[in-house]
């Protein structure tokens, strides 16, 4: 286990993903056991991204479905192409050709899967990524749930599609809403925190390689002491990305040479006007200070 | 996996019974271990094998936990399990027996205490810190007779927090109920003909897709103004638990608490950590129970949040007694502003409820024709009955 677990390490490091020894661990439970994934952590912690790298890991197509409040079945699941059976009907009307029997009409050929159906119907079993399942509806959660732990989909049309493959799930979750313990039990769970100091410079220097080991220190350092400061919106992993790119642009060599560059792209990393007006010039002074 | 070993080794027994003993230790301690995850972490621990406790520990966090909190604590009890690997080998001996049990019991009790949570936080909260009793032996008896019950009349801190609880989840219920009635309500939904015939026109006419007219039907926005005034102040912690439920229920939902001035609360009562919950509440609540000054609060809101906040969609809930020592004429004028940019404007006074009170100070006069709603708010039948004003819109 422990040469399955390097191995998926390697993989992983490839794709420029930083995982912990934990995360590792969630998925690949979660490939052992055949259980969906529930991810949860603030925004800017890289949830989204885990189902991304699981997909290249194990080699897998994605498929994502992204939730909103009022999500439905139609473009969750599955749609008749309205278009294309009445172009059916009328074509077999003009050219007098056998009879479209309902049967026909009621086909896969005029099936659109949309990501749920899309995906227990692949070939080879797929990565499915749900993201943020808590702004989706009770009753969508509901159903989810049916499909997550039947693996067949329900057509009246058509009748039951049984899983020609099980997908990877991976669910991500913001805590906007509460989600249901039904939900919650189903899932292997995994909490995504802020990174701390050595993650972080890890991710900093994988993703953007052209910034300095000093440099990236530096920023590393001022973005971890912004987080401790009572901050509506703590900026993120991509936050921190983001900022590093601006500053990169800015041609700084260190943070302590321009402190005001600092204030004026201080725009990356906090994003409400409330946190702005709570960071001063002075106090992001004083932070550049002790980061660098 | 390729540490596999066979089952017949001893060291696998010592395994499967140390894992058995912590399944039932962890469910103690209310994490989620079913079956399914019983047997999931039977399947664990035969992959990882005697030496990887690491990957063990790793692997049944991912397993047992649901929630934030769970994934907080895990590690604590996970090592305090394991630490004490010795004397746990007794009462896993005797798995049946009574008196092993109970001595297990006594064992993780001062552990116990660490890793549940909710006595010392619904403490924090109630902040008289009062009562150690265990409160998971509530039970339904002790929920249904708090539910009628005046919040006056509430009078030791296990129903004030279990009436807290509950005004927590009727938050959340009151969305739902929500939800189910305008789905069941369809008078909006009727056949709109001429797009009908308009739309099917390519179809030769047959109406092949019909077209609604339909209303749009979407949640309201909530936005609570709570007293925290000395008057209310056997009220305030109960109605902030609710505005919690409310917050968490409702999606863009906001809250501010008003004393003598005016404190945006809505971020911080999303705080999904109780822990760290009480001590923002504790920061942000330093000189609450004063005066009341209802309009200079108000106006605050008007001029710095309302532009923001309110919209069509708005409804905005005071929850105040009315006892104050400013102008009626200057808490009407508030009041107008805000009922322009809202959908409806709903005055929760928790004195309504009592036989003997008629609304007679000169503010609550002064405010009642501008309001769409005025009720009472003394118990949670009454909070409950806010449905019906938050519904059709």
């Amino acid at each position: 286990m422990q040469a399955v677990l390097e191995q998926m390490r390697q993989r992983v490091a490839v794709t420029g993903y930083i995982a912990d020894q934990a995360l590792l661990t969630s998925l690949w439970l979660m490939s052992e056991l055949d259980r969906p994934l529930l991810l949860e952590g603030d925004a800017g912690v890289g949830k989204t991204e885990v189902g991304k790298i699981l997909a290249e890991v194990f080699e897998r197509r994605l498929i994502r479905l992204q939730c909103y409040e009022g999500l439905d079945v139609n473009t969750a699941v599955y749609e008749w192409n309205y278009q294309r059976q009445l172009l059916a009907i009328r074509r077999q009307e003009i050219l007098h050709e056998n009879e479209l029997s309902e049967q026909q009409l009621f086909s896969e050929t005029y099936l659109m899967k949309r990501p749920l159906l899309q995906s227990i119907s692949e070939k080879q079993p797929a990565v499915l990524l749900i993201d943020e399942i808590d702004r989706a509806d009770e009753e969508f959660e509901a159903y989810l749930l049916e499909v997550l732990s039947d693996f067949q989909i329900s057509i009246p049309e058509l009748g039951t599609i049984k899983a020609s493959s099980i997908p990877l799930v991976v669910l991500t979750s913001n805590g906007t809403r509460e989600l249901s313990d039904a939900l919650r039990r189903r899932c292997l769970y995994h909490f995504i925190d802020y990174p701390d100091y050595d993650k972080e410079l890890r991710i900093v220097l994988a993703r953007l390689p052209q910034t300095g080991a000093n440099l990236a220190a530096q920023i590393v350092a001022f973005v971890q002491k912004l987080r401790e400061q009572d901050l509506r919106k703590v900026p993120g992993v991509a936050e921190t990305l983001e900022w590093t790119a601006a500053v990169l642009r800015l041609d700084m060599k260190s943070l302590g040479d321009n402190p005001e560059a600092v204030v004026a792209t201080l725009g990356c990393l906090l994003k409400t006007r409330e946190d702005l007006d709570a960071m001063p010039p002075e106090v992001i002074h004083r932070l550049v200070a002790k980061a660098s | 996996m390729n540490t596999r070993t066979g089952h017949t080794q001893p060291h696998d027994q010592v395994l499967v019974s140390q894992l058995t003993g912590f399944a039932r230790y962890a469910r103690s301690q209310r994490f989620n271990v079913g079956i399914q995850e019983s047997l999931d972490s039977q399947r664990l621990a035969e992959s990882v094998g005697i030496t990887g406790r690491r990957q063990l520990q790793l692997g049944l966090k991912t397993l047992l936990c649901t929630s934030p909190s769970d994934w907080e604590r895990f590690d604590k009890v996970f090592e305090a399990y394991w630490k004490r690997d010795k004397p746990r080998q007794n009462t896993r001996a005797s798995i049946g027996g009574k008196a092993p049990r109970q001595s297990a019991l006594a064992q993780t009790s001062p552990h116990g205490s660490d890793a549940s949570f909710d006595v010392p936080d619904a403490n924090a909260l109630d902040a008289k810190g009062a009562g150690n009793g265990n409160m998971s032996h509530g039970g339904a008896s002790a929920t249904e007779s708090v539910e009628g019950k005046s919040f006056e009349q509430l009078s030791n801190a296990a129903e004030l927090r279990s009436m807290e609880e509950l005004a927590e989840r009727l938050a959340r219920r009151i969305r739902q109920r929500l939800l189910r009635r305008q789905r069941i309500d369809r008078r909006g939904e009727r056949v709109d003909m001429r797009r009908t015939v308009r739309a099917n026109l390519r179809y030769g006419g047959l109406p092949l897709s019909l077209s609604f007219r339909r209303r749009r039907r979407q949640t309201p926005k909530l936005v609570l103004l709570l007293d925290v005034s000395r008057s209310m102040s056997v009220y305030s912690y109960l109605f902030l638990r609710f505005a919690r439920g409310i917050l968490g229920a409702f999606k863009g939902a906001d809250a501010f608490a008003f004393h003598t001035r005016l404190v945006h609360i809505g971020e911080t009562m999303r705080e999904p950590s109780r822990r760290k919950l009480s001590e923002k509440m504790a920061l942000i609540s330093s000189g609450w129970d004063g005066g009341t000054r209802i309009d200079e609060s108000l106006e605050n809101f008007n001029r710095n949040y309302a532009r923001n906040i309110l919209g069509s969609r708005s409804i905005v809930i005071i929850v105040s007694d009315g006892y104050d020592t400013g102008e009626p004429q200057a808490l009407v004028t508030q009041l107008r502003r805000i009922k322009r940019r809202a959908r409806r404007l709903i005055w929760l006074n928790p004195l309504l409820g009592l036989e003997k009170y008629t609304p007679s100070t000169r503010c609550m006069q002064a405010a009642l024709p501008v309001l769409d709603v005025f009720a009472p708010a003394h118990n949670l039948e009454s909070l409950g009955a806010l449905e019906d004003h938050l519904a059709g819109m």
